[in-house]
Parts: C-alpha cells; sequence; structure tokens
C-alpha cells in the first residue's frame, strides 16, 4: 500500500459530508424536505456517533477477528463520565472556574477516552484469550455488568453519580472559546469531523504493518507468533483502541443529548452495533458510516413510511420488521454492504 | 465449506493440547478445580459476612436456597435447550429466551380461550402452548437458520438474535407491555398456598416446578439414551459428517433440536409464571441466565447444564438476599466470565478465526 | 555438550496430562549446519519443534539458544531471538497476499506501535517503502516475484511452502526449523526445496529441520538426529544413522512412510 493510497475516497467522502452540512446550515430542514422526512441532521449525527464506534469495532471484529458484543459499554462509560463531570462538578469538589471553563468538557472527554482505554486494556489482556463464542459471551457479560453498575449508581446509591435507571440529564453543549456549538445543524460538523478523523485513524491502522498483524494473527495467531507478532499486546491494543473511540462517541453523544440514560447503553445496543457493523461490512472501515446509515435509515424508513401507510398496525410493528429485515441481510447478504476484496476471505461472515 | 462448521475445521493448530492463551500467560495456570475451589470458599465467605451485617441465621440461608433451587429448576431447563440445539447444530440460539417468553404468554391466552377455569383446562392450555411454542421453533430453524447452515458462526448468531428481536416485537404487538397473571397450578387463582417445612416457607408452585422440571429432564434423558431417534441426535452431536454417512439425516435432527429447546423454553416458562408476571419481554433475562447456566455447565453436557442453572439459581438467590435489590443481576454475569476464564479447556470448537 | 552450539536442547521432557511425548530428550545444533530430525510418526518430533519455538513449555529440562534460555518465553520472544518456522500443516493467513505475508515476516523490523501506525508518521512511512523493497528482494530470491500481488488462498500447495519460508526468512532467523519442508511436494518441487535450504545453509542460516523423505533428508543433512517414542534413539552423520540397526528396527517396526 503506498501511503494513504485512500485518501481520495476519505477527501470525497468529507466534501460530500461538508456539502450536506452547509446545505442544512443554509437551509435546514432541507434534506428531511427531500427525503420525506426520511434523513433529518438529527439522524446524520446519530448515524456520525455510531461511525466512530464503528471503526473500532469494525478494526477489532473484522480484521483482528475478535468478537464484542458488549461495546455499548465503553460508549456509555464515554458518556457517563462526560455527563457526570460537567453536570455534578460542584459535587464532585471541581472549582466552578474549572467546571465553567468552554475547555473542561473537551478535557473530560480526553481523558474519558484514556480512562476506558486503559480499562479496556486491562481487560481485554485478560479476557481476550478467549476465542470464538466464548470472547463473543465474555464480552456479552462484561456489557451487562458495565450497564449493571451504571444503572446501580457505581453500587453507591448515596451519591447518586449516574442518577440510577433515570440517569443524568442538562449535559451542557459543547463550546469553543464564547461560541457555543449548537444548534444540531453547527453540532452536525463537530460530529462527522470526529467520524472522519476516527475514519482515517481506522485507515491508517488497516494499511499499517499493524493492520498486516491484526489481519495475521486473525487468519493464524500460531504462524502471526512464529514471525515476532505480539498477539497477546496486539488483540489488547485494538481492543483498548475500540473501546476509546466508542468513549469519545459517548461523550458526543451526551452533549448531543443533553441527557444519558443506561438503557442506552445495554445489552440489545450491543447487539445494535454488531448488527450494523455486519450490515456494513466489518472487514472494511467504510463499512462503519455505511452500516450506520443503513441501520439508521432502516429504522426511520419503518417507523415514518412502510408501517405509518397501513394505519391498523401502529408502530409497534417496528421491532418486528425490523428482527426480521435483520435475519434477511443476514442469510442473503452476510459479508455486508461493502467488503474488501483482501479480507473477504477471512471476514467471519464468508466463513 | 458447505457445511455446517463445528466438525470440519481444518486443523489449525499443532498437534497436542497447546495452551488455549499463547504467551507469556499460558502457562502456570492453576487447574480449574483449584480455581473453582477457591471461588465457591470466597464466595460462602461473603455470603457469610453480608449475610452476618444482616443478621442472618441459618433458616434464612436455607430459605434462600430453597427458594434458589426454584429458579434454578428453570435456568436448568433453558440452558439444557441451549445445550441441545448447540451440540447438534453448533449454533447459540439467542432465540431461546423468546421460547421462554412464548410459553406462558401463550398458555395464559389458551387458558383464557378456554373458559379460563378449571385444571383440566389449565393443563390443556400449557399443552397447547408447549406444542405451539415447539413448532414456532421449528419454523424459526426452518425458515432462518436451516438456510443459513453454511454461514460463520457470528452471522448465525445474529440471525438468532434477529429472531428473537422479531418475536419479542411480536408479543410486544400481540400482548402489550402489561404484565400478565398466570394462575397457581394448585390453586387455579391469583393465590398460591403456602406451605411451613422446617422452618422454610415454600409455595406450592415450588413443588410444580421441581416437579415438572424433573419429568421435563428425565423425559429428555429417556428420549436420548432409548429411542432410535434420540440416538440418532446425539450421533449428529458427536460427528456430523459421520452421522450423515451413516444415513441420518442432520438436518431433520437440527429442525428436532430446535423444537425441543421449544419445549425446553416453554415449560421452564409456563412452571415460573404464576410466581412472576409473565411480560413479552421476560426472555431476555431467562434467555441470558440460562445461556449462563449451559456455560457453566460446559455448553455440551446436558447434567453440566442442570447442574450449571441449579448452581446459579442458588448462588444468585444467596447473593441477592444479601445485596442490593439492582446488584442482583450482576452474579450472573461476573460468574459467566469468571468461569470462561478459569475453563482454559473449554474452547470446544475452534469457532471462526 | 561443546562450546559452538546454537541450540541446546537439554533433557527435555514433555507430558501432556501424563502422556509422555518426550522424554528426557538431549540434542543439539551447531551453527551453519543443516540438521534433520527424524522418526516414526507420532515419535514427537512436532512436539520438540513446538518446544523450541516456545509453543509450548517443557515439563522438565532446559533449551538453550545462543547461550539463553528459551523456557517460559512467549513465541514471539523466540522469533525476536532469532528462531524462526515452517508449520507442517501450512499456516497462511487466508486473504493476504504473498508479499504482505513477507511483510509480516519483517513485522519486527517496522518497530511501529499501534500509535505510530494510526498516525502514519513519517518515519513509519519512510520505513514501510524499505520492507516493501526488502519483501520484494526476498520473493526475487524464492522465485515468488510473480505471485507478489497474489491472495494466497490461491495458490497450489507448492508454492504455498515456498510462501511460509519467504515469511520465516524475513524474520532473518540464525535459526530456521522446518516441519516437514518436503510434504505434499512432487519430486521437483521438492529438489527445488532441498536446493534452496542448502543456499540458506551457505549463507549461514543454521536450519534444523523434520522431513519424513528419507533420500530428501540424507541427501540434506549434515547431521541426523532420530527420535522414537519420545526418547532419542541415536545422532549422527546420515550415513551411519541409516544403518544403524536400532533405526531400521524403528522404522520396519512402523513401515516407512516417506
Amino acid at each position: 500500500m503506498t501511503a494513504r493510497a485512500w485518501a481520495g475516497t476519505w477527501f470525497l467522502a468529507a466534501a460530500g459530508v461538508a456539502v450536506v452540512g452547509a446545505v442544512e446550515l443554509a437551509w435546514p430542514g432541507t434534506a428531511a424536505r427531500l427525503t420525506r422526512g426520511l434523513v433529518s441532521t438529527d439522524l446524520l449525527i446519530r448515524a456520525g456517533l455510531f461511525t466512530v464506534v464503528l471503526v473500532g469495532l469494525n478494526l477489532l471484529m473484522g480484521y483482528a477477528g475478535q468478537a464484542s458484543l458488549g461495546q455499548a459499554a465503553f460508549y456509555g462509560l464515554g458518556a457517563f463520565a462526560s455527563a457526570i463531570f460537567t453536570v455534578r462538578a460542584q459535587a464532585l469538589g471541581i472549582p466552578a472556574s474549572v467546571a465553567g471553563a468552554w475547555w473542561w468538557p473537551w478535557l473530560v472527554m480526553l481523558l474519558a477516552a484514556v480512562a476506558v482505554g486503559a480499562f479496556a486494556l486491562a481487560v481485554g489482556w485478560v479476557i481476550l484469550r478467549l476465542r470464538g463464542h466464548y470472547l463473543a459471551m465474555a464480552t456479552l457479560g462484561l456489557g451487562i455488568i458495565v450497564y449493571i453498575v451504571l444503572r446501580e449508581n457505581l453500587g453507591m446509591p448515596h451519591l447518586n453519580l449516574t442518577g440510577g435507571f433515570d440517569g443524568i440529564v442538562g449535559v451542557p453543549r459543547l463550546r469553543v472559546g464564547g461560541a457555543e456549538l449548537w444548534p444540531v445543524q453547527v453540532y452536525y460538523f463537530v460530529v462527522w469531523a470526529a467520524a472522519l478523523a476516527s475514519m482515517a485513524l481506522g485507515l491508517n491502522v488497516v494499511h499499517s504493518p499493524a493492520g498486516r498483524a491484526l489481519r495475521a494473527l486473525h487468519g493464524s495467531e500460531l504462524a502471526a507468533e512464529s514471525v515476532g507478532v505480539d498477539v497477546g499486546r496486539l488483540k489488547a491494543q485494538i481492543f483498548a483502541l475500540s473501546a476509546a473511540l466508542a468513549s469519545v462517541a459517548g461523550s458526543l453523544y451526551a452533549h448531543f443529548q443533553a441527557a444519558v440514560v443506561p438503557d442506552t447503553f445495554g445489552f440489545v445496543p450491543s447487539l445494535e452495533l454488531v448488527v450494523m457493523s455486519a450490515v456494513g461490512g466489518m472487514s472494511s472501515i467504510w463499512g462503519a458510516p455505511l452500516g450506520a446509515l443503513a441501520v439508521l435509515l432502516l429504522e426511520q424508513l419503518l417507523r415514518t413510511h412502510v408501517l405509518g401507510l397501513v394505519p391498523a398496525v401502529s408502530g409497534e410493528l417496528e421491532p418486528v420488521v425490523f428482527g426480521l429485515v435483520l435475519v434477511v441481510i443476514m442469510m442473503f447478504w452476510p459479508a455486508g454492504l461493502v467488503s474488501s476484496r483482501r479480507v473477504q476471505g477471512t471476514a467471519w461472515a464468508s466463513r | 465449506m458447505a457445511e455446517p462448521a463445528t466438525t470440519e475445521l481444518p486443523a489449525r493448530t499443532v498437534p497436542g493440547p497447546r495452551g488455549p492463551a499463547p504467551g507469556a500467560f499460558a502457562a502456570r495456570r492453576p487447574s480449574s478445580r483449584v480455581v473453582l475451589g477457591t471461588a465457591s470458599a470466597v464466595l460462602l465467605l461473603v455470603f457469610w459476612a453480608l449475610g452476618r451485617r444482616l443478621g442472618y441465621g441459618l433458616s434464612e440461608y436455607l430459605q434462600l436456597l430453597v427458594d434458589g433451587t426454584v429458579t434454578g429448576s428453570v435456568y436448568a431447563l433453558v440452558a439444557v435447550g441451549f445445550v441441545v440445539v448447540y451440540r447438534v447444530t453448533g449454533v447459540i440460539n439467542f432465540a431461546q429466551g423468546a421460547f421462554v417468553m412464548l410459553g406462558p404468554m401463550l398458555a395464559i391466552t389458551f387458558f383464557r380461550a378456554l373458559g379460563g377455569s378449571g385444571g383440566l383446562a389449565l393443563a390443556a392450555a400449557a399443552a397447547a402452548a408447549v406444542l405451539a411454542t415447539a413448532l414456532v421453533a421449528t419454523a424459526v430453524h426452518r425458515l432462518t437458520l436451516h438456510p443459513a447452515r453454511a454461514a460463520s458462526a457470528l452471522t448465525r448468531i445474529i440471525i438468532t438474535v434477529g429472531v428473537y428481536i422479531a418475536l419479542q416485537g411480536l408479543a410486544l404487538r400481540v400482548w402489550g407491555p402489561r404484565p400478565y397473571v398466570m394462575p397457581a397450578f394448585s390453586t387455579l387463582h391469583m393465590a398460591d398456598r403456602f406451605l411451613e417445612v422446617g422452618g422454610v416457607t415454600l409455595q406450592a408452585q415450588s413443588l410444580w416446578v421441581w416437579g415438572l422440571g424433573l419429568l421435563t429432564v428425565v423425559g429428555l434423558v429417556v428420549f436420548f439414551e432409548h429411542t432410535l431417534v434420540g440416538k440418532a441426535m446425539r450421533a449428529c452431536a458427536v460427528n456430523r459428517t459421520a452421522a450423515r454417512l451413516m444415513g441420518i439425516r442432520v438436518d431433520r435432527m437440527a429442525t428436532l433440536a430446535f423444537a425441543l429447546a421449544g419445549v425446553l423454553g416453554a415449560v421452564g416458562g409456563i412452571v415460573l409464571a404464576p410466581s412472576t408476571r409473565p411480560t413479552y419481554d421476560m426472555g431476555l433475562d431467562l434467555g441470558l441466565k440460562g445461556f449462563v447456566a449451559a456455560i457453566a455447565g460446559g455448553l455440551v453436557s446436558l447434567p453440566g447444564a442442570v447442574a450449571g442453572g441449579l448452581v446459579l439459581g442458588v448462588l444468585e438467590s444467596l447473593w441477592a438476599g444479601v445485596t442490593v435489590a439492582g446488584f442482583k443481576d450482576l452474579f450472573a454475569f461476573v460468574m459467566l466470565i469468571l468461569l470462561l476464564l478459569a475453563r482454559p479447556q473449554g474452547w470446544l470448537e475452534g469457532g471462526h478465526e | 555438550m561443546s562450546q559452538d552450539s546454537l541450540l541446546r536442547v537439554e533433557r527435555v521432557t514433555k507430558a501432556f496430562d501424563g502422556l509422555v511425548a518426550l522424554s528426557e530428550v538431549s540434542l543439539e545444533v551447531r551453527p551453519g549446519q543443516i540438521k534433520g530430525l527424524i522418526g516414526p510418526n507420532g515419535a514427537g518430533k512436532t512436539t520438540l519443534f513446538n518446544l523450541i519455538a516456545c509453543c509450548l513449555a517443557p515439563t522438565a529440562g532446559d533449551i538453550v539458544f545462543c547461550g539463553r534460555s528459551l523456557v517460559g518465553l512467549p513465541p514471539h520472544r523466540a522469533a525476536e531471538l532469532g528462531i524462526a518456522r515452517t508449520f507442517q500443516n501450512v499456516q497462511v493467513f487466508p486473504g493476504m497476499t504473498v508479499l504482505e505475508h513477507v511483510l509480516v515476516g519483517l513485522h519486527r523490523q517496522a518497530q511501529a506501535g499501534l500509535v505510530a501506525c494510526a498516525l502514519q508518521t513519517v518515519r513509519l512511512r519512510r520505513t514501510e517503502r524499505r520492507l516493501r523493497e526488502e519483501a520484494e528482494a526476498l520473493l526475487d530470491r524464492l522465485g515468488l516475484l510473480p505471485w507478489a500481488e497474489v491472495p494466497v488462498e490461491t495458490l497450489p500447495f507448492g508454492l504455498l511452502r515456498r510462501v511460509e519460508l519467504a515469511r520465516a526468512l524475513a524474520v532473518r532467523p540464525k535459526l530456521l526449523l522446518l516441519d516437514e519442508p518436503g510434504s505434499g511436494l512432487n519430486p521437483t518441487e521438492k529438489q527445488a526445496m532441498s536446493q534452496l535450504v542448502r543456499g540458506l545453509r551457505d549463507e549461514g542460516i543454521t536450519v534444523f529441520l523434520v522431513e519424513h523423505d528419507m533420500t530428501m533428508v540424507m541427501g540434506l543433512a549434515d547431521e541426523v538426529a532420530v527420535l522414537d517414542h519420545g526418547a532419542l534413539l541415536c545422532e549422527g552423520p546420515p550415513h551411519l544413522v541409516q544403518r544403524d540397526p536400532r533405526v531400521v528396527a524403528a522404522y520396519l517396526g512402523e513401515g516407512d512412510d516417506a
């Protein structure tokens, strides 16, 4: 791979993102009008947030071949860290001059990512020696444990840090200097800058010695070790990277939604992430934005269009159709929307 | 490879049991027996210490223990359902939770249709619900996993997740979000009879749970040990290719495994229903717990799954008794991870890597 | 034990759950030699290789490479110390090209952490160019250059053995462990492989190989060790070992499966 062979496509994608953002900024609601309510800035922001998570998940699952059914936990840890340290700053004894500064939420976001990455590194070191189904189930357990701990106020109800079932409301908007990065049309740029940056990061990893080593250990850990790849360490590192990315996405989510509740980060959301990854094609970084967009559009389509047309069935059928569509996609299109030719052979999906 | 994956994986590693963990942490691991022994001792100590704080005596512990075997019996049934499907098809069937929910929901519906009174009607409704759930499970296999049998393990797991989401969604549509009431088997109305045995209070329903649970498992064992079809299924579990060469219709056995999983799930859900309040989403929790129990038993062993279910039920009950309510569910999943790590020899299939 | 050994296996025993695969095996490999390891199926040859490559840890005994004990090291450390290997049942990375296999072999030289890779530092890109040139040179030498950009799963078996060899050589090993390099090859390919191995020896790479084909191993090795039922039967120059009655008995007992 010559240096940044992907750069052309990436710039094209970035330009597309910028154009859509600019149009929405100048004439808010254009996307919704053009697509009859299907696409909105809100949906695009969600897609961007999931893209950040999925880049990490694809590196972990599609390239390194290590399953994670608990990725939403890291997403949640990032979200709650940002919410707790901005909303509850006073209770935590952080001086108002610091907690009120515009750079504070950004610093929290960064430190949360580092901390969540370190947590994943430690956990990954232990559980990534499990393989196949067993790793999948251990990460599933990990995800549920984190969810319960968040839901149960970290086991310290008297402090009420996470707010229990109800979560935390009133997370402030992000600012730069005195300027608030809001309304949504502005925040769109923040989220997609992060999404594009994470994609660049992911593409860099893929087209590097580390990326080759990841694909190698996916193919044969034994052979990868025989040429000096420290398999245990690399797996833990990529797990940590994916967790840190999820944490950043979670922080951005908290500042977008202004409220966080534990249920957003439970078992089912973790599965939804895997679904997005699989639909987009987990053996490609480009599968991340495509998978996120495809699944969100599908959900939106079901919600507003297909089921709305039949008055007798209300939106309640949405999960049924979603589940069925998921089954059909996995049955007939198991490699996802995009899968790079080279990794295709090793992708789980094509086995 | 066009075949379902587990038996025909290419030989990928060196001969001899290479430790699962390459690298520094591979060797020098204490045996799993030592780990489990130490863990149980630590757990009992924790239970004792936390219980002392609450002033628990022997009778309190005994009560928790007995309660635990009731839930544990249901976990065991669900776990056996996981094991039967996993052994024959190599799939971890997340839709199992949906079968657990369908059992009681259908039973209640049928019971109402039959007039909503009378022991005979309840028995008929329950039997019909079990049968219907088995049919649903059969359809699930025929329509989704059978056509996708050549797909990777992850793809097939996601398919079962999709099935679960769809079935739960369907349940929400049909029954709505509210909890339902299933009459206790002995009184035939909401309030159950209570028995006092040696300082332990027991719902009459608990006897039904134990009895029907035991009956189901014994029936299953008889089926596997003494019928031709049962033996054929066991042959598939041991070696699918050899079974096929012997003229066994492996795909039919897989469908039958799903049907059995449907029966087990439905029975588990139905016997538990009078003492809980069944809802459309009850399958998630019971499904996951049953899965943990199956893992605890090694995922391929029927006695292991039964023991795993009972142990999980008892330990969880003890844990729930001594800790804050919200942390009740934590136990199963911490146990899940510890069990996986303590059983390094547990890679029963090379999976997808 | 002579002073100048590259690898010394000292009274190594390996048991799997009480089943003894190797018992009290001692042997050494001197620098610059091609040493053969033969023995009937199940004699423990591959087990010994796995012990040397640190994929297994011995139950008892010591393995010393360049004066340093290998016991307890993880396998990637063995590679770093200069032990490279090929596998009896070829272990390639599906989906990756021949060139990429060699580049993975050069992994250690890239000296690139995950952070540097994620940021694609200038230094990394420069290293990458250099590694690519080196990999291409290596492929050229093994006659694999025409297939450089071809995914391995499309290659015939004979070439896969060479791809494995190229990947192992990329580690720049002092000691090369070849596990049945001739198995699955036709006579012409076997000859080419022997030629190649001799060339490597002449360049100063020490070779330790397990081989079932007696013609190949006897023509190739400077010295041969014979394992039978987990124990060292005898050791010496090929022509002497061939005539050793114990070796003949061991092979007759089982039948030559060369």
